[in-house]
């Protein structure tokens, strides 16, 4: 088990140091994780927000206020003086054990009064759901951040649509400049694009897998990992690793309820997780999942083929949708194709708009985290940083740590901006003769000024759209835990 | 910086015999030998700085016979500690009563946040350890004490 643990004393020299060590001690004996933040005169550094959120439990051994405790809000926790973390550290830590598995109604962090807020069932468990998802994107956000900014940079280096037409490794065999044919920047450029590209190849097994670590710790990240990567081989997009992520912390759970004993007991963790963990999560997302979204994703594109013809504006909006739903996704990826094949066909109004609508929700995000930074946690401060970048590079997946994070209020936002940035790109009648490379193709672009007038509106209807639903989300929150969450949300 | 545990303590602020019975004339024993190596500039206001924290905290003794009476002040020229060892024990409040008699007198400058500091705070945590501990009652002279709390702290 994963605990976390903030020790204080008014001093901040003895006695929050000795918590602290004793605390780790006792943890260590029982075969637990614990990392402690000492509030003291060393001035021991924060604990890592990451690692807050894969916590199973927080103990305060404290005889002053503790800093910032907001940070803790919705983990269970226990309370004690600092003496008694010295004198009874191990009991402490099986009371930390115990309050990990009640139910979430009892003894959570309140970032407000002493008295005991009136926690929901439901949001207690919609929290511990969030807490999980944290933990999985802020493992993801380095491959994002990484892959997407490699990529970009592939893009300005070698060009947009050279790099991307180049297959740098071939079967196996490393090609050179002079095996291909081409200049050596735009050879260097495909480099970095390719390596960019096996970074981007592990964001949804990453998300899955420390999805389930957080919800099971190391026995849930290899069923998650490989239920990632099927997810993505089956075209499921982040949803579906989400969905994977889920399952498998689900599957190892349940497995650890089993009652056994001896060597049995022994093999669990060796064996039988990893085995059986990853075999269900395996079938269900290849058999359960993976059938109907094939099928859906069929219907998808004859449904929206079906829709050429008619009313430009309406097409421009359904684009939109579809292009900021799942970033990569199989809706996403119908829209995609949709567009590739009107571009194959002479019709460069549809690619334009493709573009545009993939294109604000990382600009927008990245707005949005300058605008309300304090609505964002530092991971996603500096996922919006890259998010510019990767917006301004039709680069989508920079969305996709917002939108893990916090699917219900960040989905609809990109929607609404992807939408109306389509059908604004319908409207100024662009058009684009490239499938990707967003800025860096300025220059295949038709009416280029109006078409980033159109990018600018969606990227800020969508900034304001994500915030707003934020906010609306901390009143309310506020309403359930206290008053510290509006001071927050103002 | 080169730091050393001898910055911070030395046989000249520790006493393996101390002859004070209760905590305020421990605490004051304590302080004076840290005012007299030059470490406190002025031992009452010092001493009633620790005091009050005592009370205020309900005293700083517990279970595993450890005390820790400790205070910023700025009648500490520098960061220290003095350490005595009591036969009998002295009562500093701990929770189920036992006696401590292992004390830890730590004088910190006001504002005091430098290495010296963090110093102190790790032997603090070493005194969580047991064998610590034991090595303290079992040392024969202050010097053997401060010696072993070399070893321990020292990296």
């Amino acid at each position: 088990m994963k605990l976390v643990a903030v020790t204080s004393c008014p001093t901040g020299i003895a006695h929050s140091e000795m918590a602290a060590e004793a605390l780790e001690v006792a943890a260590r004996e029982k075969g637990h994780e614990i990392e402690v933040e000492v509030q003291g005169a060393a001035g021991a550094p924060p604990l890592d927000p990451q690692v807050i959120a894969s916590a199973a439990a927080v103990i305060f051994a404290v005889d002053a206020m503790v800093r910032d405790k907001e940070r803790f809000e919705g983990l269970p926790a226990v309370e004690v003086r600092t003496r008694e973390a010295i004198d009874r550290a191990a009991q402490l830590i099986d009371q930390a054990e115990a309050a990990a598995g009640q139910s979430p109604a009892q003894r959570r962090v309140s970032a407000a009064t002493p008295i005991a807020p009136k926690t929901t069932e439901a949001t207690g468990r919609g929290e511990k759901v969030r807490r999980w998802f944290m933990t999985g994107v802020s493992y993801m956000i380095p491959f994002v951040v990484g892959g997407g900014i490699l990529i970009a940079l592939g893009f300005t280096i070698g060009g947009a649509v050279e790099v991307a037409d180049i297959q740098v490794i071939d079967e196996g065999q490393i090609q050179f400049p002079g095996d291909l044919d081409v200049g050596f920047a735009t050879w260097l450029g495909a480099l970095s694009f390719t390596i960019g590209v096996v970074a981007f190849g592990m964001l949804v097994p990453i998300l899955a897998g420390f999805i389930a670590y957080a919800m099971a710790d190391r026995p849930g990240i290899a069923p998650g990992i490989v239920g990632g990567l099927i997810a993505q081989q089956i075209g499921a997009g982040f949803l579906g690793g989400m969905v994977a992520g889920l399952l498998a912390g689900a599957s190892v759970n349940m497995m650890k309820r089993i009652p056994v004993k001896g060597t049995l007991k022994r093999m669990m963790p060796i064996i039988v997780y990893p085995l059986i963990g990853t075999l269900i999560v395996g079938v269900v997302m290849i058999l359960v999942v993976g059938e109907p979204i094939t099928a859906a994703t069929d219907r998808m594109t004859d449904w929206l083929d079906g829709m050429s013809g008619s009313n430009q504006i309406l097409l421009g909006v359904i684009i939109g949708l579809m292009m900021a739903f799942d970033m990569g996704g199989p809706v996403n990826k119908v829209a995609y194709s949709f567009g590739i094949l009107a571009l194959e066909a002479g019709n460069l109004e549809v690619m334009a708009a493709v573009m545009a609508a993939g294109m604000t929700p990382p600009l927008g995000l990245a707005l949005a985290t300058v605008l309300r930074p304090h609505f964002y946690n530092e991971s996603e401060k500096q996922a919006g940083e890259a998010a510019w970048i990767m917006g301004a590079s039709f680069i989508t997946e920079g969305a996709i740590p917002f939108a893990a994070a916090d699917p219900l209020r960040v989905i609809p936002s990109l929607m609404v901006g992807s939408a109306l940035t389509g059908a604004l790109s319908f409207v100024f009648n662009a058009t684009l003769r490239a499938p990707h490379g967003g800025i860096f193709v300025v220059g295949l672009i038709g009416n280029w000024v109006l078409y980033l007038v159109a990018i600018a509106i969606g990227t800020v209807v969508t900034a304001l759209a994500v915030n707003a639903l934020k906010a609306f989300h901390r009143t309310e929150a506020a309403e359930a835990v206290g008053r510290k969450e509006v001071v927050l949300g103002a | 910086m080169n730091i050393s545990i001898d910055d911070v303590t030395g046989p000249e602020v520790v006493t393996i015999d101390l002859a004070a019975t209760d905590a305020p004339e421990a605490i004051a024993e304590l302080a004076g030998l840290l005012e007299a190596d030059g470490r406190v500039t002025d031992r009452d206001t010092y001493v009633k700085a620790v005091l009050a924290r005592e009370e205020e905290t309900g005293g700083t003794g517990m279970e595993s016979g450890i005390a820790i009476p400790h205070a910023k002040s700025p009648a500490v020229a520098r960061p220290s500690v003095a350490f005595g060892r009591s036969a009998t024990g002295i009562d500093f409040g701990a929770e189920d009563g036992t006696k401590a008699d292992l004390i830890f007198l730590i004088a910190a400058p006001e504002g005091a946040d430098d290495v010296h500091v963090t110093l102190l705070s790790r032997l603090a945590r070493r005194l969580i350890h047991e064998s610590f501990r034991s090595a303290l009652r079992a040392a024969d002279s202050p010097e053997a004490l401060v010696a072993s709390i070399k070893r321990e702290v020292q990296l």
